[in-house]
């Protein structure tokens, strides 16, 4: 009798060291793969950066050195495309979504959002592909932008949502009561309450489009050269690195990790501030 | 007066358009993708889902190989990301107050923010050398970057359940093994399959990190370490460059059929997940 007490008390001593060991060990390998993957883009990619990188445009097989100068600006050309299509109908979607967005079309709404989150963003490329390259018969940034706005519409119009439905009824209430027409309380106290939390996941949700490469692969295809024209093909970072990465070129592989270097920095610059000034971000 | 109301009907009808804009294309997409592989569809029928041939030149197109590939290294991904999201989930909510914690979250949750095309490079120089490029490769990359929504997902779910419970085992004298399993896995445990799922989901549709990696082969082969290709990747090699209206239509089918499994994968999850969460607690 009092052995067997002995013996289950000793079996539960050693379940519990075994769950103890075994949630250190997942939460310790958890972290390793960050930490491998950080340090061989900053290890490698520190290597081959210079300041080429960002004044050069690429260099033709063969040929050493070069930079991915085209490449930067036109990411940042594409996203910024995509922010001009997205920002408006996510933030006007999203205070439909909060005011008048309880009934049954809300839920419509919100299900058509939330399905499209999930969408693999390639089928936003298809779409764009479908939509304007095929009709217009060429890659275009603005395809590109078009496919990038897809991204950050379900993020932008989810944060907007949210947010405005965090800032008290009270002061919309206050507004009306002294006669100011309901659509300039809504943009210019209820907006502008809310902005620093929509600010926040737009920036989220461009750094995100900033990281993504399978919608640009056949919309703003590539380029070689400058391009500054939203109807021409145009080099972004993201398949820029993917080209060199799969390229069976020493010094393209090399361009690869710097890429990745100067990508990894952005997105992990903008994402650790955005974490900073907000206690609660959400990772779709 | 009748002003301010003109320009409020405006701004209402502004916010509606937009509002009613997002289905609108969600159903777009749709009707597109299936207009545009109406040849693919005509022409193969439900047999392109079984058929493993893949010849562009004799007009011989299946989709089996491109399932199987991002079946199996899907599956992988899950086989090695559940244990690790979470264990490291129960090791957060559960086990640690260490001033760690707040660390190995971030650090997880940063995971999430890496883009995809640099977890390929890091997969063919770093995995390469190790596991070739191969099934298994893309596998254990997918894990990774799935790990983050496993681990962050089970985490919310599990600080969901109720404290007192817990206090109830603890207070019977239940070692930290069993107040888990007790009182916070059993009302916790259909958010933290739905969490796997959604990661299932992620890793399906993921595509520039698996196309670098698998390795680009259209064939079925039983062995991990042999290079496979999937729905995703096939799409992005060759949509682009299709040769004809019909290779065409079947990379738009293609798309089609990625589609259709990760809305059904991500709806199932949603299903398991969005009571628990949306409200903050488990009733």
């Amino acid at each position: 009798m009092e052995n067997s007490k002995q013996r289950s008390y000793s079996i539960r001593k050693f379940k519990e060291k075994t769950f103890l060991a075994l949630v250190y060990l997942a939460a310790l390998l958890a972290v390793i793969p960050l930490i491998s993957l950080l340090a061989f883009v900053v290890i490698k990619g520190a290597s081959a950066i210079n300041l080429d990188l960002f004044i050069h445009l690429p260099a033709p097989v063969g040929q050493p050195g070069g930079g991915m100068a085209n490449a930067i600006v036109g990411t940042l050309m594409i996203v910024a495309l995509g922010c001009l299509i997205s920002l408006p109908v996510g933030i006007l979607a999203g205070i439909w979504m909060a005011e008048w967005g309880k009934g049954k079309r809300g839920f419509f709404v919100r299900y058509a959002v939330d399905v499209m989150s999930g969408f693999p963003t390639i089928i936003f490329g298809i779409f764009a592909y479908l939509l304007f390259v095929l009709t217009m018969k060429r890659f275009s940034a603005f395809a590109g932008g078009f496919a990038l706005a897809l991204v950050m519409l379900p993020y932008i119009t989810r944060t907007t949502e949210e947010m405005i439905k965090m800032v008290p009824r009270t002061l919309k209430e206050s507004a009306l009561a002294l006669g100011v027409p309901e659509w300039k309380v809504m943009l210019l106290v209820i907006l502008r309450t809310a902005w620093s939390g929509i600010f926040t996941g737009i920036m989220l949700a461009v750094a995100r489009a900033a990281g993504e490469t399978a919608p640009l692969l056949f919309t703003a295809f590539t380029n070689s050269y400058w391009n500054f024209r939203v109807d021409q093909p145009t080099a972004s970072m993201t398949v820029q690195i993917y080209n060199y990465a799969i390229s069976p070129f020493d010094d393209w592989n090399r361009m690869a990790w710097a890429g990745s270097l100067v990508l990894v920095m952005i997105v992990l610059a903008v994402t650790l501030t955005v974490r900073k000034f907000s206690k609660r971000v959400t990772y779709g | 007066m009748a002003k301010s109301n003109r320009g409020d009907a405006v701004f209402r009808g502004a916010t509606l358009a937009a509002a009613g804009s997002i289905p609108l294309l969600f159903l777009l997409i749709l009707l597109m993708l299936l207009y545009q592989s109406r040849l693919s569809l005509s022409a193969f029928g439900p047999g392109f889902f079984f058929n493993s041939a893949w010849d562009p030149v004799r007009n011989l197109y299946g989709a089996l190989p491109f399932i199987y590939g991002t079946l199996v290294s899907s599956l992988l991904a899950i086989v090695f990301a559940a244990p690790l999201g979470i264990g490291c989930a129960i090791y957060l909510a559960e086990v640690t107050n260490s001033r760690f914690k707040e660390w190995i979250a971030t650090m997880v949750d940063l995971l999430a923010a890496i883009p995809s095309v640099v977890f390929g490079l890091w997969g063919i120089f770093i995995l390469g050398p190790i596991f070739g490029l191969s099934l298994l490769n893309a596998g254990v990359l997918l894990a990774i970057m799935i790990l983050p929504t496993i681990t962050a997902i089970s985490r919310e779910v599990l600080q969901a359940v109720p404290s007192n419970l817990r206090e109830s085992a603890r207070a019977l004298g239940a070692t930290r093994w069993e107040t888990v399993k007790l009182a916070a896995l059993p009302p916790a445990a259909s958010g933290i399959i739905g969490s796997v799922v959604l990661g299932l989901g992620r890793a399906i549709g993921e595509t520039m990190a698996v196309t670098m990696v698998i390795g680009n082969r259209p064939q079925i082969s039983y062995s991990l370490l042999a290079p496979g290709y999937s729905l995703s990747a096939v799409l992005a090699n060759q949509f682009a460059e299709a040769s004809s209206d019909l290779n065409f239509s079947v990379m738009v089918e293609i798309g089609l059929i990625l589609l259709f499994i990760t809305v059904i994968v991500n709806g199932l999850a949603r299903l398991l997940v969005w009571k628990i969460v949306s409200n903050g607690r488990i009733q």
